[in-house]
């Protein structure tokens, strides 16, 4: 650029009033997400950047920690039959049910000042449990047979089932009874969620109960939180944080560089492939972490393809793929292989399995075995059709774009020949995947929770059809009997040593019969400032903000 | 005329309402769909449930038949994804994308204009040629390459002007300045895009009208170059600008996706994509024959400017 140039771009820039914008004063941290939340109700639609900024001005009752462990947010102790907080008791109708004493903490307080009270929990189960108030996962309200409110911080939960889980409610989001109560009974409860002041009242301060409350929403650009009060907990660092969203990748990176954002946010920032090539450049402001998760990269299998109900021909497929090779090549090694579908983090997770490392050669006397024969380079069977598969995959998904054509090629090699289909997503989980009309495989990831028991996923009972409302998400069919017995088991078993080797039961059989075939657990790269402390990723779906407490300048 | 006009417009505008609904209507898989296969956790009876609530377990034609009732009381009702009445959820983005969109406009026809004049007096001077290829790269380059090149350079490497968004939402930030410096980017990119278009089509038509007869004869009067060009040959010259100018008063209120994406401009082009990629019915027809009802305005609104240029066109 020529000098003149230069001058003339300056000079409008100071006709203007301008200047480079100013990074985050040191008690402020402004964070680039790629989402916006449609809205702000904690119950009403799953979304994750609604739960990312939530987590920083609501507490759950329940949540998973860092290291996955359940812990204590809003109440004072855990309910377990060791301490007696948790009591067997038989339902109505004559089922195990269990009993469940809850105390909140003394300091929980919404952040105009009034405390938290059992009410509000009464008030919530009321509202969670209407079949019309909109609110998206009622399956834990459902599940509550009767809350009782001992005292104004006291409340027992009649769960109408004992599983081994039985004292999280992490999806349990204690609603303000003061400011949403009449909102819920000034009409038909339907337009519940056109009345909630989490959408038209959001910067109501009795909303929230954690450090920071929603003080400005700029629809569709940023969310602006400030420092409540009322919080009782461990004081923030920071005064003010500021969540604005960009939507695209690159311009998220831009604002990063120019000091629009501080942090980008793993939980819905950029793309792996696109965090290797910003590390790649050695920027000494920012370290990345890379966090891997609980979301299963994997290929569904319909079970009722003929080709692939054999389970040879599955085990082939997995020995016939260098996953090592393709996550080094691909991703620097990022992503995590996996041998089944719990994660490494997992306390339950096992080696103790079935792995499949690159070896084309058994792969090829599995198919022969299987009646696959190798006849010019594409292998057939005995009626002489071809060995022919196709792949299903999101269009517009880079990664597993590029994935999908490596496998492509490594299975060209065994003689398998795939060919691959991609569709926009609202096509391929609202049609394709849902409903079942994917021919063979189709490349998707699951997001689960930490011990998450795959009952929607691999239990017999839940296969979609159109006889069930296309009810449940084995989309590949599978039907197991051994495998729906350890699903259940594990569900009823309150001895974590027992569970335990249940679980080691369900990967083993998951890793040797492949109702699957495993591809990663999927990594976050968090692009953080070298001087922010305190963020620690989890890698499960409650996020980083939940201890956002913890977060400050260095 | 007028009137006949208006009630044209109206039926352009129920027909446009019944093809918008339908498509969306038969788009495959809705929300709920894709929050199941996205959550683990929500059972079938939650999908069910809500998607009675929702109304999306009724065919597209009755949804269509009550959201038109509805909208001939005047009740635009609420929108599904933001939980707030259609224009109360509409109208900041609304007024953000016509800010944007009409300073690009603004931008582009004050450099366009000039330029497109300019380069018809010397046809096939160097300066012709300079500003044709000018023409042919605005209306080549992708708008996403020149907004990203934009940011990198005036953003990241000079670090004069801000990445993207509105204002800067830090403390200390705001102001006119400060709102306009978010602006310079965007309009220029916006702005890059629209001056090939008006450049070509404001050189054709002088180059055309240089030929005419009443031209030669106002030189030939002894008019001034200013005269000839400004009084005599531009008049009739904006005839076909002023029709493509008309035809964007549309754009004004529909936005411009890509741009608002990438500098986080939120503006009525993201708002009517992901209404209707959320099936959010009521804001993505309300938005969408706002634009067209606009478009249609725009267009009459051009035959009536054709009148004021050249007065022996009348509307019939």
């Amino acid at each position: 650029m020529t000098n003149a140039l230069r001058l003339l771009c300056l000079a409008a820039a100071l006709a203007l009033g301008l200047a480079a914008p100013a990074r985050a004063a040191k008690d402020e941290l402004v964070i680039g997400l790629t989402q916006f939340p449609s809205t702000f109700h904690p119950s009403i639609d799953s979304m994750l950047a609604k739960t990312y900024i939530l987590s920083m001005a609501r507490r759950p009752i329940t949540a998973y920690d860092p290291s996955w462990t359940l812990v204590c947010m809003l109440c004072e102790e855990l309910p377990t039959f060791e301490n007696g907080l948790a009591k067997r008791e038989k339902t109505p109708d004559g089922r195990q049910g269990v009993a469940l004493t809850y105390r909140l903490r003394a300091d929980a307080q919404w952040a105009d000042g009034r405390p938290m009270t059992s009410d509000d929990v009464l008030f919530t189960w009321t509202v969670g449990r209407h079949p019309r108030s909109g609110v998206s996962n009622s399956e834990l309200y459902r599940r509550i047979l009767k809350v009782e409110a001992k005292d104004a911080r006291t409340f027992v939960l009649h769960l109408d089932r004992l599983t081994f889980d039985y004292n999280a409610v992490n999806d349990f989001h204690i609603l303000p009874a003061h400011v949403e109560k009449p909102r819920f009974e000034a009409g038909d409860a339907a337009d519940y969620r056109n009345r909630t002041a989490f959408d038209q009242d959001t910067a109501n301060p009795g909303l929230y109960n954690g450090p920071f409350r929603i003080t400005q929403v700029v629809q569709g650009s940023h969310v602006v939180l400030e420092a409540n009060p009322h919080w009782g907990g461990a004081k923030p660092a920071f005064r003010r944080i500021v969540v604005k969203t960009v939507e695209n990748t690159a311009a998220l990176e831009a604002n990063l560089l120019a000091g629009g954002v501080d942090v980008i946010a793993g939980e819905l920032g950029l793309p792996l492939e696109q965090a290797i090539a910003f590390e790649a450049r050695n920027d000494p402001r920012f370290a990345i972490v890379y966090k891997p998760s609980l979301v299963y990269e994997h290929l569904d299998v319909n079970h009722s393809s003929p080709i692939l109900a054999d389970r040879r021909v599955r085990q082939a497929l997995m020995l016939g793929i260098d996953r090592e090779a393709l996550s080094r090549q691909l991703f620097a090694g990022r992503q995590q292989v996996a041998d089944a579908s719990v994660p490494p983090l997992d306390w339950v997770h096992t080696d103790e399995l079935t792995k499949y490392r690159f070896d084309p050669a058994a792969a090829g006397r599995l198919l022969d075995e299987a009646g696959w024969a190798l006849a010019g380079g594409v292998r057939r069977n005995a009626k002489g059709e071809p060995l022919a598969l196709e792949l299903g995959t999101t269009a517009g998904n880079r990664s597993r774009e590029l994935v999908a054509q490596v496998l492509q090629a490594q299975w060209r090699t065994i003689g398998a020949d795939v060919r691959l289909k991609s569709e926009p997503p609202r096509i391929f989980f609202g049609e394709t995947v849902t409903k079942r009309r994917f021919p063979h495989l189709a490349m998707f990831a699951w997001y689960s929770a930490p011990e998450s028991v795959p009952r929607s996923t691999l239990h017999s009972t839940m296969i979609p059809a159109e006889a069930n409302g296309w009810a449940g998400q084995n989309y590949g069919g599978y039907a197991s009997p051994e495998m729906d017995k350890l699903i259940d088991a594990i569900e009823l078993e309150i001895d974590r040593g027992k569970r335990k080797a249940l679980w080691v039961d369900l990967q083993k059989l998951y890793a040797d019969d492949l109702p699957a075939l495993p591809l990663f657990f999927r990594s976050d790269a968090y692009i953080l400032p070298t001087r922010l402390k305190g963020v620690t990723p989890t890698g499960h779906q409650d996020p980083s903000t939940l201890w956002v407490e913890d977060w400050r300048w260095e | 005329m007028i009137l006949s006009r208006l009630l044209q417009s109206l039926a352009v505008l129920l027909a446009m309402s019944f093809v918008v609904y339908g498509l969306m209507g038969l788009m495959p898989g809705d929300p709920i769909d894709l929050m199941i296969a996205a959550d683990p956790h929500l059972t079938a009876e939650d999908a069910l449930r809500l998607k009675a609530l929702y109304g999306l377990d009724r065919p597209w034609t009755e949804r269509y038949l009550r959201w038109l009732g509805q909208v001939a009381q005047g009740e635009f009702g609420y929108s599904r994804l933001y939980a707030k009445p259609v224009w109360e959820a509409m109208l900041p983005a609304l007024g953000n994308t016509a800010l944007l969109m009409a300073a690009a406009l603004g931008v582009a026809l004050a450099v366009a204009l000039p330029l497109g004049i300019l380069a018809s007096l010397r046809p096939g001077s160097a300066f012709d040629h300079a500003v044709n290829l000018l023409a042919f790269a605005s209306v080549s380059v992708p708008t996403f390459w020149v907004g990203l090149m934009l940011i990198v350079l005036f953003a990241v490497q000079l670090g004069w002007l801000p990445a993207g968004g509105m204002e800067t939402v830090a403390a200390g930030g705001g102001g006119m300045g400060d709102r306009l410096a978010h602006m310079v980017l965007p309009v220029a990119t916006l702005a890059m895009a629209g001056i090939g278009q008006y450049v070509r089509q404001m050189r054709a038509a002088m180059i055309g009208e240089a030929g005419h007869d009443y031209v030669r004869t106002a030189w030939a009067k002894g008019c001034g170059p200013a005269r000839v060009v400004l009084n005599h040959q531009l008049r009739n010259a904006l005839l076909p600008v002023t029709t493509i100018v008309a035809l964007e008063v549309g754009g004004l209120f529909s936005g411009a996706l890509i741009t608002e994406t990438v500098f986080a401009w939120p503006g009525m082009g993201r708002l009517i994509y992901e209404s209707v990629m959320g099936n959010d019915f009521n804001l993505a027809l309300t938005g969408l024959l706002l634009a067209t009802a606009m478009t249609l305005l725009g267009s009459i609104l051009a035959d009536l400017a054709y009148r004021w240029l050249d007065p022996r066109v009348s509307l019939r």
